[in-house]
């Protein structure tokens, strides 16, 4: 029991991870990404191409696909996101619907049907463990993963409180309006910020791949696993989403315990139980949010 | 001449709120707009900030045409508006309001310190959340948010509205010194008296053109106070 609980809280670093970023653009610039999960699978098949043919590290690979995913973020929002929320909120989300589709179909066309993993290039990693006092064990990946969460949730929050830019972000989400007229230029700093989130996926995407098998369709289960946790934490708050990805983690390992379905229909289940809590009981700030994401679009 | 506004239109969907309108402000000068609700004022201040996009005409500064320049980059070029109802980050606190102003990135010597000193009230509210403050304290933080941006014109809407009599007194007070520091400022004022008391010109609009224009050293209050109304308008049809 003890053990299933460490396990989801660790796999909670994973979870809190992959939904950093879409929780980051949600509070931005109330832009549900539905190509989350598809561009985070971009990033895996980037690094294991620079594996696989170029014998580089999927470490050092970061350091190539990471600014590139930055870059990828940045023209997502210039040419893609920033035309589409001028039409309500509703069409960001069919258009980053049909990105999806787009990407999933040229993956699979690039690369087939073949599963992949990074787990086989990161050398003793993937299954090396650190052994608890009381005998439990703990993977050295799932405990990275999880540092790696918190280190970047920390870093996002740090950014928004701290720096211009992170003030300019804020100005930007609370008015837009007001935010050019002090001087600020919101279609390069919501730039930025997309930019920073496809970073944040890129880290998602390597971990995505070094700890399980990946293929073409592998997005949608992740961005589910991200809008849940996104979700539970309350989209929106930096170490919301951290708790969120902990809380889902949790619910999946303690459902695995009860019967063996139980590790998805757990995580679902505090799923909806949370979402339909937020909608129907007032002060939980979940419903005034939604109320203003679909009053933006009228 | 600093600021040249020229024929300038402005159009709310069909409503044209801005009609024609053409003046200028020297370097150091004061102008207080008046006129009625709905006579344009505010819409012709947001078309100077670049927050409305005007149908005709040209608006220059320093001989330079800013019509088509986007509001942030007009901050940068040294236009501050504080608009209407002030408009402050809620969420945010006093001093990142401030630091906002920043953002241009506009050399000028106003700093947050200077803000303090500019509006002593600020000082022990500097790490609380903008939206809670009192109204004169949420004006201040607007007026020195704009500030900050060091501008060579500073658009001031309604700064006394919803104000009690002795915090506008205060907030123009704050304002003289800025008035005779050789900052070009262009505001709307509800109170006759009081725009008359501060600045050098006085413009009055009425249903988006302007109607009057003159030293207020040369005008009366009635004279004014008909261009306002549109008497003289309405004795001309009698």
């Amino acid at each position: 029991m003890l053990n299933s609980i460490i396990q989801g809280i660790l796999l909670g670093g994973y979870y809190a991870l992959i939904a950093s970023g879409l929780s980051f653009m949600f509070s931005v610039m109330r832009i549900i990404n539905l190509a989350h999960g598809s561009l985070a699978v971009v990033a895996a098949y980037a690094l294991w191409v620079l594996a696989e043919k170029f014998g580089i590290h999927p470490f050092l690979g970061l350091l190539i696909v990471l600014p590139a995913m930055g870059l990828i973020g940045w023209a997502l929002q210039r040419f893609v996101l920033e035309r589409s929320i001028r039409s309500g909120a509703l069409l960001p989300i069919l258009t980053t619907f049909g990105l999806a589709i787009v990407i999933d179909n040229l993956l699979f066309e690039q690369f087939g049907a073949d599963t992949r993993s990074l787990a086989p290039y990161i050398g003793s990693l993937s299954y090396d463990a650190f052994e608890l006092p009381g005998g439990f064990y703990v993977g050295q990946l799932a405990v990275l993963t999880f540092a790696v969460a918190v280190v970047m949730l920390g870093g996002l929050q740090a950014m928004l409180s701290f720096t211009p830019l992170g003030r300019a972000i804020r100005a930007i989400a609370e008015d837009p309006d007001t935010a050019g007229l002090v001087g600020i230029n919101a279609s390069r700093v919501n730039a930025l910020a997309t930019g920073l989130a496809m970073i944040t996926v890129g880290v998602a995407g390597a971990f995505l791949a070094m700890r399980a098998t990946f293929d073409a369709y592998a997005g949608a289960p992740q961005l589910l696993f991200a809008f849940e946790a996104a979700v539970i934490g309350g989209a929106g708050s930096v170490w919301g989403t951290l708790i969120g990805g902990i809380v889902l983690g949790l619910a999946q390992a303690l459902g695995a315990q009860i019967a063996p379905q139980g590790f998805l229909i757990g995580g679902h289940a505090v799923f909806l139980a949370v979402l339909f809590a937020r909608l129907f009981i007032p002060g939980l700030g979940f419903s005034a949010r939604v109320r203003s994401l679909f009053r933006r679009s009228t | 001449m600093t600021l040249l506004v020229e024929a300038l239109d402005v159009r709310h969907g069909q409503l044209q709120a801005v009609r024609d309108v053409t003046f200028s402000v020297a370097k150091g000068e004061t102008v207080a707009l008046v006129g009625a609700n709905g006579a344009g004022k505010t819409t012709l201040l947001r078309a100077i900030a670049g927050a409305h996009p005007s149908k005709g005409g040209r608006v220059l500064l320093d001989d330079q045409d800013i019509t088509h320049v986007p509001a942030h980059r007009r901050v940068g070029m040294g236009v501050a508006l504080v608009p209407e109802g002030r408009r402050l980050f809620a969420q945010m606190t006093v001093e990142e309001n401030l630091l906002l102003g920043r953002f241009a990135g506009r050399a000028g010597d106003w700093t947050v310190e200077r803000v303090m000193a500019a509006f002593p009230n600020l000082e022990k509210r500097l790490h609380a959340k903008a939206g809670t403050l009192s109204g004169g304290e949420q004006q201040a933080t607007a007026i020195g948010r704009a500030l900050m941006s060091n501008p060579d014109v500073l658009l001031l809407d309604e700064v006394s509205l919803g104000l009690s009599p002795l915090v506008v007194d205060r907030v123009y007070a704050s304002l003289e010194g800025l008035m005779e520091g050789g900052t070009t400022i262009v505001l709307v004022e509800q109170d006759l008296t009081r725009a008359m008391a501060v600045a050098d010109r006085v413009l009055c609009m009425l249903e988006g053109r302007i109607v009057l224009a003159g030293p207020t050293s040369e005008l009366t209050r009635d004279q004014v106070t008909e261009a306002y109304f549109g008497l003289h308008r309405q004795q001309g049809a009698a």
